[in-house]
């Protein structure tokens, strides 16, 4: 199945647009929340106000109509901290599923393709994903030092073996075909044959797996810095200011809460998408990748 | 049979083999110097120069790593820079507490996933079969450490029904161990129970549609008999594979659990030593929960013979 033969997309017109939301609810639904909030973490410096700065006269103020969603310990707007935290989580969740996608594939189509490879590559990928996949985050930012670059190579490293996986069963199943076959037989170039003949078929798979990768590297990162082994501190991020805000439970749930919630409806958001683009792209499969 | 066991126990061995060269080199090629951390912040360039020494920190790198591995298959970890310690046997004090709520989280999650799972895959398309399934991506979705203060806040804060956090021993009482067990196990099996259920489901759908259920249909067996019987024994392979793969899930999970209920397990003992920089601690109890992941899907596999006999190897 190549990109081309997917069903269309919605058009403009309203009833289309209409047509298409009543048949991927969930599709649309994630789709829509997440926008809102890529959006927003976008464009919080115009709106969402100073997430920085302490102010301990008004310290665990409950929610109001001057804070939102009240302050915390330390008196900063507990509103601003999560719109500003939106940012690192999407960013690490985008970044993770671009940049395992891409080095997954490529390894995969190697792996797929050239069977010497095989062999030895999926075996060291095996090892890879037999260490929990959070514990060699934790290490790796532990030994390697906090900033975002070292939170998103301690998460993708491993989820490169489950794109490995995918994308080498595809490719095995379409090596063999007669379309590619002929290629090869008319002496069409490997990287041709690779990049004209194979990679369409795992394009579909492709696209859902990112969207779970998204989501899993959007809950590892907020653990990570939960167990202060994330990004630097400062940084307003969900897991940390709920890991700071923690004692302060029974007096003031919301520092705990809010970030909690806006986390959680992150990762619902693009698991909805990623389940609506899994029953559009493929209707057949009812099972997660 | 016993080729195929041979076999796998070869591979296991290998990938184990591999885990290890991975920890090791995680620890060697990280940025600093490994004598300097052991040595502290306040020591001396003498100092850390001859610790160098007397660790083997200047041999080649292949040398290093097969000196360690000869000691790890010793079952020698290394000591804690911190407490000095065996690590291995700071991870024995720990298992415990870990091994409690692992085992509470499989007893409460397994049997309720894949009731779940035939219930939805029973009444597909119905509210039932869409609350069910939407529960399951909402437990996918929520991380442990939101779900945990969740549970504290309202069970054991606001309805004060419950023990906020902390862990009493078995030994010392055996209900309040149970007690203090109940909600760490709910925050913990969530992501598992909805893992188990969404595969139960389909397979189960999948196994539904077949000529054989037809038939017991016909027959006039009562549907539970069908569910259990026919088509759940059918399903078996594909559930037993996702709890075992879905043990990674729950590692991690402890990792974040003990922390939120303060719980000393393992996953504190890691988290501890995060902050500390204890790696040797680190490195210990990464190679463990390794080794242990990579000898259940072991088990795992061979199971299969006893759950499908048409399965021989």
């Amino acid at each position: 199945m190549s990109v081309t033969s997917l069903p269309p997309a919605a058009e403009p017109t309203p009833s289309a647009a209409w047509l298409f939301a009543r048949r991927n609810p969930t599709l649309v639904a994630g789709g829509a929340i997440l926008a809102l909030m890529t959006l927003a973490a976008i464009a919080a410096p115009l709106f969402a106000g100073d997430p920085i700065t302490i102010n301990p006269a008004r310290r665990l103020r409950p929610p109001s109509s001057e804070h939102w969603l009240g302050t915390d310990q330390l008196g900063r707007d507990v509103f601003a901290r999560v719109v500003w935290g939106a940012r690192v989580s999407l960013q690490v969740g985008l970044l993770v599923a671009i940049v395992s996608v891409a080095l997954g594939t490529i390894i995969g189509l190697i792996v797929g393709y050239f069977r010497t490879a095989d062999a030895l590559i999926t075996r060291f990928m095996d090892g890879i994903m037999a260490i929990p996949a959070i514990l060699l985050a934790i290490a790796f930012v532990a030994l390697a030092g906090a900033s975002v670059w070292i939170v998103i190579v301690a998460i993708v490293l491993p989820e490169i073996p489950r794109v490995v996986r995918l994308v080498r069963s595809v490719v095995l199943s379409v090596r063999e075909a007669p379309y590619v076959d002929a290629a090869r037989a008319g002496g069409t170039r490997l990287h041709v044959i690779m990049t004209r003949h194979i990679l369409p078929s795992t394009i579909a798979p492709l696209i859902v797996q990112a969207t779970y990768i998204c989501a899993a590297a959007i809950i590892v990162e907020s653990a990570l810095s939960f167990l202060g082994a994330g990004v630097p501190p400062e940084t307003p991020t969900w897991g940390s200011m709920i890991a700071q805000s923690r004692s302060f439970l029974p007096r003031a749930p919301w520092t705990v809460f809010a970030p909690g919630f806006a986390l959680a409806l992150v990762v619902l958001s693009v698991n909805l998408l990623g389940d609506g683009l899994r029953d559009w792209l493929d209707p057949r499969s009812g099972r997660r990748g | 049979m016993a080729s195929y066991i041979l076999k796998r126990l070869g591979s296991t061995a290998l990938v184990l083999f591999l885990v290890s060269i991975l920890v090791f080199l995680l620890l060697r090629l990280a940025p600093g110097d490994p004598a300097a951390v052991l040595a502290g912040d306040n020591a001396s360039p003498e100092q850390i120069a001859r610790l160098r020494v007397m660790l083997g920190l200047d041999d080649a790198l292949p040398i290093q790593f097969l000196r360690w591995f000869g000691q790890v298959l010793q079952g020698n970890l290394g000591v804690s820079v911190y407490s000095n310690e065996p690590v291995l046997s700071l991870i024995g004090q720990r298992a415990e507490a870990t091994l409690s709520i692992t085992f509470t989280t499989l007893l409460i999650a397994v049997p309720l996933a894949v009731t779940m799972g035939v219930v939805a895959a029973h009444r597909a398309g119905t509210w039932v079969d869409r609350a069910l399934m939407l529960f399951a991506v909402a437990g996918f979705s929520l991380p442990a450490f939101v779900v945990g203060y969740l549970l504290v806040y309202v069970f054991a804060l606001q309805l004060q029904v419950m023990p906020v956090q902390g862990y009493v021993p078995i030994a010392e009482d055996v209900g309040r161990w149970a007690w203090h067990l109940v909600l760490p196990a709910v925050t913990l099996g969530l992501i598992y129970t909805a893992l188990i259920a969404r595969i139960t489901r389909a397979t189960m759908i999948e196994i539904l549609s077949e000529d054989f259920i037809r038939t017991a249909r016909a027959k006039g067996l009562p549907m539970t008999r069908i569910l259990l019987r026919h088509a759940l024994r059918n399903a078996g392979v594909p559930i037993v594979t996702v709890i075992g793969i879905g043990i990674a899930l729950l590692i991690g999970g402890v990792v974040v659990t003990e922390t939120v209920f303060n719980i000393p397990g393992i996953g504190r003992l890691v988290v501890d030593a995060i902050a500390r920089r204890d790696y040797p601690v680190i490195q210990g109890v990464i190679l463990v929960c390794s080794a242990i992941y990579v000898l259940l899907n072991l088990l795992t596999d061979l199971s299969y013979t006893l759950i499908d006999p048409r399965i021989r190897y």
